[in-house]
């Protein structure tokens, strides 16, 4: 019965994951040059759509520029990469081990819900109490993407498909556990939210910056400590993955599955840790928000994570450095949403921009791979028969 | 030859391909109505050179004319329609099609959309008789063996109309009863008018059946010769531009201890009551023994090598390394305690192409301390070891660092070879260790395991390679439909001999 379904997914993931993967070989320099030309071929192609619109991309764009490189928007900027680089590197998790986990957006809900549940009924001091709400989330995050992880394991149904119905399912769980029990009604107050996290529970602004506008009052965005957090998952991914002995197995195993069963690596094992891996780091995504600023969970939660975050992996190329940087750019994108809408450039062009900046990375991203390949092969040979030429020098 | 007519005429072919030698200065002539043998060690090149013929990828200079009319091939259709069909040699059939449907998949003949199937049966018949070739046009292609699926893969290419038939080697999976038939047929339809280019590196072969032989070397055609005016040894001299390693005795005796025994095992196909892919096989391998498993492909090799690296559980029976049952242990615990294996497909089971070599070398040894320094893996220390094994296992690479999909397949296979052999095992499976390696590689191959066996290494070698197996093995066992079928010395095995026993054909007396 979930063979078929399993069977048509299984190329899917299997084409997402290959976009992802860089070919080792390549260097930093040319992953950096495709992914430039690639942003840059979408905002042309974003340019022509307004262009045809009947709006004025050069206005769109130098609006972008100015009001986007104000200090306060590039705070901003900032301050939405945020949850963006932890969704990233849960899907960059995913794709290391040839998983494709769509369900970020549920297990983010999960761990932000019940951080927020969890942590508004204890009473800890200051450090351990957000340490406590990190945990919650983690393990709740864990626990749903563990789901999908034990589903394809024993039953062979595909993450892809099991993750898209769990993100469905946390949304009506978190509701029909919010609605009945965990709602929290302060008599006078409309607002309609979990009860409030104690302030030993919140995360304190790192910094905030104002600017002034044309209009002489002043504006100003606080970021919050969060980004710190999110710079350690960064770290610990990279050290995790590209560093260690669980690593180099998960990527193993994600490369090609069979050789690394035959070397003994059970890939069924590796399957669940990477979900509850990648789980555990998705449900931090929805803490920036939840600690740093609404300190409670209530309807008016951050949504699309989950699916940002893919978009950021895919164009980072699942490594921390890349996510870092396309994190960055996609805040950058929603920090300059809302000035364009005031100027009357359709804000939708930002989402337009980010679908094509996709489209042309994962085009770019393969000719370049292919071309890359070829030279590589190439070079070796070159360099053997250079090596005969010289017998002495036949290995390196 | 002069102006007689001219089949395929390829000169000056230069084409370069990632990670194999290029071909360059390639000429070739091959006369019409001929059977025209391309000899090369693996990697010398013939595969780029007969998908040069077939349209797979353009030449970058050099021209290619068939039956005197130069042409450019964009893609194979464009070699199909010039009258040239390849067998590959990995079938590309669909299973669960009959016979007829294979045949006609991409080639129907069609009448207001509906297939004519009695068109093309009659069509089929015809050709059958004419050249000999017959298969049951109504069987389905998964319960055929390798040989029937062979004939319709020619079947197929002939019923497109195709005058040229290139073989790639065509004998690689056939048993030797299997061989003689392919011939008569190729004979018969080459006195039909067809001709034929058959890639090889088997020499015997070559000899009998060729009347043209082109060999090529290191990515160019160097000779053409005839049949008759060379020797097996010129032929092979001429291939590999020396003289052939020949396979020597042992000097060394087989130890006492065992080190790997396998007591009754069986593994049971999928499905309840599904057969048995393996059925009751027993067998001890000594300290500095070679065990060698002759047999067609699939009759239970594969599940015999999972069932002793603990792949697959076993539906009975035991199986002990140096002593300790390891019947439940997992396929980690015996790598580690001593068990290695080259895997009979390196790229599916051996190697992470995309990886850098020194990576590939780590898989399977990452539990050793020497490789890591805490929870991380010492890449210095790592490196250092794959430039060794490189270095000992002569792979030809600028440095460890490249991808092992740049590679030529014999380096891939030096560097599989060495990383098993360099984790000190005790037991070593090696199934098809010199399997599409050119003879360079295989000879070093074959010395790296006698040097390991001399050393006290237990090996259990499934080969295809009847000259591998006689020449490394102090015993050999035949497989055939999942049991063991008969016990031999290697010097009592004949080529014949086993082949009766490959094919069922003698069941040897239990004893």
């Amino acid at each position: 019965m979930n063979t078929p379904i399993s069977t048509s997914a299984e190329g899917m993931a299997g084409f997402f994951s290959r976009i992802g993967r860089n070919r080792s070989g390549q260097s930093v320099l040319v992953t950096l040059v495709s992914s430039l030309a690639a942003v840059i071929l979408a905002l042309m192609i974003g340019g022509v759509i307004l262009l045809i619109t009947g709006k004025d991309p050069i206005e769109a764009f130098s609006k972008m520029i100015t009001t986007g490189t104000q200090p306060y928007k590039l705070a901003e900027a900032v301050q939405r990469a945020t949850p963006l680089i932890i969704a990233a590197v849960a899907v960059a998790i995913g794709f290391k081990m040839n998983l494709f986990n769509i369900g970020v957006e549920g297990q983010f809900l999960m761990g932000m819900f019940w951080a927020g549940v969890a942590g508004a009924y204890v009473d800890l001091p200051p450090v351990l109490h957000v340490a406590f709400c990190l945990a919650v989330a983690m393990i709740a995050g864990a626990a749903w993407a563990g789901i999908a992880g034990l589903l394809r394991i024993k039953r062979g149904v595909n993450e892809v498909i099991a993750t898209i119905m769990l993100n469905s399912i946390a949304l009506q769980v978190i509701d029909w556990l919010f609605n009945d029990f965990f709602r929290y009604e302060n008599p006078g107050n409309l607002d309609v939210r979990t009860k409030p996290l104690p302030t030993s529970a919140w995360m304190p602004t790192l910094f905030t910056v104002t600017s002034k506008t044309d209009k002489g009052g002043t504006v100003r965005t606080d970021v919050t400590s969060f980004v710190l957090v999110a710079l350690v998952v960064v770290v610990l991914f990279w050290l995790l993955i590209y560093k260690s002995k669980f690593g180099f197995r998960l990527r193993a195993s994600g490369g090609n599955a069979v050789a690394a069963r035959t070397a003994g690596i059970s890939s069924n094992r590796m399957i669940l840790i990477a979900m509850l891996l990648s789980g555990a780091v998705a449900g931090l995504a929805g803490l920036p928000a939840l600690l740093g600023t609404t300190h409670s969970y209530g309807p008016t939660r951050p949504d699309g994570y989950g699916f940002n975050g893919i978009a950021v992996a895919l164009l980072g190329r699942n490594h921390p450095a890349g996510i870092v940087v396309s994190a960055l750019l996609w805040g950058f994108l929603d920090a300059v949403a809302g000035p364009l809408q005031i100027a009357k450039i359709p804000q939708s062009i930002i989402a337009v921009i980010k679908a094509v900046i996709l489209i042309t990375v994962v085009i770019v991203n393969e000719v370049v791979n292919r071309k890359m390949a070829k030279r590589t092969a190439d070079r070796t040979a070159d360099a053997l028969e250079t090596a005969a030429a010289t017998p002495s020098a036949v290995t390196a | 030859m002069g102006t007689e007519s001219l089949a395929v005429q390829l000169s000056g072919i230069e084409k370069r391909f990632p990670g194999v030698i290029a071909n360059h200065d390639v000429n070739l002539t091959v006369r019409a109505g001929t059977i025209h043998a391309i000899v090369g060690e693996n990697g010398a090149g013939k595969s780029t050179l007969m998908k040069t013929l077939y349209g797979m990828h353009q030449p970058e200079a050099g021209t290619i004319s068939v039956f005197g009319k130069v042409t450019t091939f964009r893609s194979p259709s464009d070699a199909i329609d010039a009258g040239i069909g390849m067998v590959h040699q990995h079938f590309m059939l669909a299973d669960n099609l009959t016979v007829l449907e294979n045949i006609v998949l991409g080639a129907e003949p069609v009448a207001g959309g509906v297939i004519k199937y009695d068109d093309a049966r009659r069509t089929l018949q015809a050709i059958m008789e004419q050249s000999g070739t017959h298969v049951d046009l109504e069987a389905t292609v998964a319960n055929l063996g390798v040989g029937q699926r062979q004939r319709v893969e020619i079947l197929k290419v002939l019923f497109r109309g195709a005058r040229i038939l290139i073989l790639d080697e065509p004998t690689a999976v056939l048993v030797p009863q299997e061989v003689e038939e392919l011939f008569g047929n190729l004979h018969r339809l080459v006195a039909d008018g067809a001709t034929i280019i058959f890639i090889s590196h088997k020499l015997d072969e070559v000899l009998t059946v060729s009347d043209d032989i082109t060999v090529i070397r290191a990515g160019t055609t160097v000779a053409e010769v005839k049949p008759g005016d060379v020797t097996r040894g010129q032929l092979a001299e001429l291939m590999v531009g020396s003289e052939l390693p020949s396979p020597h005795g042992r000097t060394t005796e087989v130890g006492t201890e065992v080190r790997l025994e396998v007591r009754g095992l069986s593994v049971a196909g999928p499905g309840p009551g599904g057969k048995r892919l393996l059925d009751n096989v027993s067998f001890v391998i000594r300290r500095g023994e070679v065990l060698g498993v002759a047999g067609v492909e699939g009759n239970g090799q594969f599940e015999l090598c999972e069932a002793i690296l603990g792949q697959v559980k076993p539906t009975e029976g035991t199986v002990y390394i140096a002593g300790a049952d390891v019947t439940h242990a997992s396929p980690h615990d015996r790598l580690v305690n001593g068990l290695s294996y080259i895997p009979f497909d390196r790229h599916r089971e051996g190697l992470l192409l995309e990886f850098p070599l020194w990576e590939n070398t780590l898989l399977g040894r990452d539990a050793d301390t020497d490789f890591l320094s805490g929870p991380f893996i010492n890449a210095t220390a790592t490196k250092a070891d794959c430039r060794d094994i490189i270095e000992r296992f002569d792979v030809r690479t600028p440095s460890e660092i490249v991808p092992a999909y740049a590679l030529s397949g014999g380096n891939q296979q030096k560097l599989l070879v060495g990383r098993e052999l360099s984790s000190d095992p005790r037991v070593l499976i090696a199934a098809h260790p010199t399997r599409g390696v050119d003879i360079g590689a295989q000879a070093a191959i074959w010395d790296k395991l006698r040097i390991a066996r001399d050393e006290g290494l237990a090996v259990l070698l499934v080969s295809a390679d009847l000259e591998e197996l006689i020449g490394l093995s102090d015993n050999i066992v035949v497989m055939f439909d999942g049991r063991i079928n008969a016990h031999l010395k290697p010097a009592d095995a004949t080529p014949e001999l086993l082949g009766t026993y490959m094919t069922g054909g003698l069941q040897e007396v239990a004893s």
